[in-house]
């Protein structure tokens, strides 16, 4: 199987802060003067964005690059297109070769969107013959038909971004290169766009996919690259990469809570909460929360004196303040006839996180019967659910657009006869 | 297949070969955009030399009352005018043209000396327009056609590897040292007065002619002249020199932008 795309120890160099060339003249004078009364500036106004980087790709595969931001995966696919060229190393692509960097390139508003296509498209690789063949279907994807034959400084963005895309949706390189397109637009076009991406992936293509959508990635790549400071961090299963990078991320934000000292607080104090943690399935403090995930949390607590049937109970709020959920020890039906003075932790668990991907806020309180309230902290906390690939649609459907919550359900068509 | 470390050899023109397509894609666009929402549209195209020349006839032609070797001042001054335009237009689009499409350069690939050479050529419809006005010019005059007219398509070609050469050269320097920006129109200025646009060679000392002859626009300018009048010769001497400093030119051009297009993304 012979690659499509070669990396051997390519490193590229950047120079940062001021771009010094400006002027010649102005720059030379200041210069001198500078020198005459400084010492040596510091030398060091470069940084390596990628650093010494080697991988193959063979012809059909499809890689998802992941990383933080300024990691150099930009860079990366901008070296690949030959956009820019490496400092040192080489690189080797085989076949026809298309960049989708940014969507609608090349557009000039004066110009109508049929005339617009044929510009895109040829600035795209594409043949003219070829966009003629195609273009009844970009103009059908995009839904411009009335409007195309108006400038389109007269489009809204909207429509400006569909055109873009729907040229792109139509090319047919052999080696594709995709860089966070996706992460313009509104909902309804990112859910275009994955659907043609995905469609674009079939035909033995080699597409090389830059996202930070990580469900997406999962969904399209069976293979990713996970680029870390211009180095490569990782290189596998998809699966196993993303979940490897999602772990660094639960380090950096904390995971615990201290609620010794909260405002806002009520209840008479009985008994208290210290601190909450959120653990993975190892025990492990997470900060990360995804839907459908198993949610685990330990709740410390300290009692000043004897409580008798207390109940633990956890608010979920949406942003918007709207209550989702009330869970409670008296919910689930687990009763505690007690609690000692002292300190202690209650683990609770649930089972499946049926949140749509958002941001929540959590009150927690400890009350018992007959409304006695011991201690009472309104939206204390805030967690973050973030997408995940539930039913293996790329994290399709899953947007707070379509409502605060998701229910697994089973679909049958009846056969008709 | 193609290997990104160092430059190819021959590789490299068969890449623009691959790429004519966009590259008549953006002439085909300089061109529609020139005169869109413009009032009075292409006839810009013939406005511009037309009262240059009317203005250039009153003031060089009556008043300061220069020789212009038996040939009416319009027509002489005007088919100068004409390649004159074309020149001044053409090269100052093609030294900001790498400038004007940063966008471009920084987001897609393509070999980028199309370019300035797209910019060089937006200009050739404008030019076929005016040159009917000149025909029109000739008939008032009553100056009778001849063959050698058609010489014009012929001579054309060297104006445009010259356009072609200075553009490549310009704007390649415009991405580094924007100070080229400001330069070009001073630069082009100054040419009209050495270039036998407004006076005949012949007004120029001996001594002086033979520096005139090294601007590749002298040579030039003198064969578009000439060729239009039945009789007239050209002078193939100075139109020699003309290609060969054009040429030279042209090598310059091709090894400078060579030389820093690998850059651009990163300068631009």
């Amino acid at each position: 199987m012979t690659d499509a795309i070669t990396v051997e120890n390519v490193s590229k160099r950047y120079r940062i802060g001021a771009l010094r060339h400006e002027t010649m003249l102005r720059e030379a004078l200041v210069k001198l003067l500078r020198n005459s009364f400084r010492k040596k500036e510091k030398t060091d106004n470069t940084i390596l964005a990628l650093d010494n980087l080697s991988f193959n790709v063979e012809e059909g595969g499809v890689v998802g690059i992941i990383g933080r931001n300024g990691a150099g995966k930009s860079t990366l696919l901008k070296v690949l297109s030959k956009i820019t060229y490496p400092t040192s190393g080489q690189i080797k692509v085989r076949g026809r070769v298309a960049s989708l960097i940014e969507v609608g390139t090349g557009f000039h508003e004066e110009l109508t969107g049929r005339e617009n296509i044929f510009l895109n498209g040829s600035i795209l690789g594409m043949r003219k013959k070829e966009i003629v063949k195609q273009l009844d279907a970009i103009i059908e994807f995009a839904g411009v038909e009335k409007f195309i034959d108006t400038p389109i400084k007269r489009y809204s963005s909207g429509m400006s971004l569909r055109l873009g895309f729907a040229v792109a949706a139509h090319m047919s390189p052999d080696v594709l290169f995709v860089d966070e397109v996706l992460a313009v637009g509104d909902a309804e076009f990112q859910k275009k766009c994955l659907s043609a991406m995905d469609g674009m992936r079939s035909g033995g293509r080699t597409v090389l996919f830059v996202s930070h959508n990580l469900a997406a990635i999962e969904n399209l790549c069976p293979r990713t690259l996970w680029i870390e400071s211009g180095k490569k961090q990782m290189d596998g299963p998809s699966r196993e990469v993303i979940s490897s990078y999602l772990k660094t991320f639960a380090k950096s934000h904390g995971a615990g809570h201290d609620l010794t000292e909260v405002d806002g607080r009520s209840g008479s104090g009985a008994v208290r909460y210290t601190k909450i943690e959120f653990l993975n399935e190892n025990g492990e403090p997470t900060s990360l929360f995804r839907c459908g995930d198993t949610l685990r949390a330990r709740l410390h607590y300290e009692a000043v004196e004897t409580v008798k049937d207390p109940h633990f109970v956890f608010r979920i709020h949406s942003e918007m303040g709207v209550l989702v959920s009330t869970i409670s020890t008296w919910h689930s039906g687990y009763y505690i006839q007690s609690i000692e003075p002292g300190v202690g932790y209650i683990d609770m668990e649930i089972e499946t996180l049926y949140l749509m991907p958002a941001r929540y806020y959590v009150s927690l309180w400890i009350t018992s019967s007959g409304s006695q309230r011991f201690d009472m902290l309104d939206h204390c906390i805030s967690i973050d659910v973030e997408s995940s690939n539930i039913y293996s649609t790329g994290g399709r459907g899953m947007h707070s657009q379509w409502g605060m919550m998701f229910m697994p359900t089973k679909w049958s068509l009846a056969e008709r006869k | 297949m193609s290997s990104i470390s160092k430059s190819g050899g021959l590789e490299w023109l068969f890449e623009y070969r691959h790429y004519r397509e966009l590259f008549f894609f953006l002439v085909w666009r300089d061109m529609k955009i020139r005169y869109k929402q413009t009032l009075l549209g292409v006839t810009w195209a013939v406005i511009q030399p037309f009262f240059t020349m009317i203005v250039f006839t009153l003031f060089f032609g009556r008043m300061a009352g220069i020789d212009s070797e038996g040939i009416p001042y319009p027509i002489f001054s005007y088919s100068a005018l004409l390649p004159w335009t074309y020149f001044s237009v053409a090269v100052s689009l093609s030294g900001n043209s790498l400038l004007a499409n940063s966008r471009l350069i920084s987001k897609v690939y393509f070999p980028r000396a199309i370019i300035p050479s797209a910019s060089a050529l937006s200009g050739i419809v404008d030019f076929a327009i005016a040159y009917v006005v000149l025909i029109g010019m000739l008939i008032y005059y009553k100056i009778s056609f001849s063959w050698g007219m058609l010489w014009w398509i012929v001579f054309l070609i060297p104006l445009i590897v010259l356009v072609v050469s200075l553009g490549m050269i310009l704007s390649a320097l415009n991405v580094k040292y924007r100070d080229i920006k400001y330069a070009i129109p001073f630069f082009i200025q100054s040419l009209l007065f050495i270039s036998p646009v407004i006076y005949p060679t012949s007004l120029v000392p001996e001594t002086f002619q033979k520096y005139m002859a090294l601007n590749p626009l002298t040579g030039l300018i003198n064969a578009f002249r000439a060729s239009l009048l039945p009789d007239r010769a050209v002078e193939w001497r100075s139109f020699l020199i003309s290609l060969g400093v054009i040429s030279i030119l042209f090598v310059v051009a091709i090894i400078y932008f060579r030389k820093t297009e690998k850059a651009f993304a990163d300068v631009i």
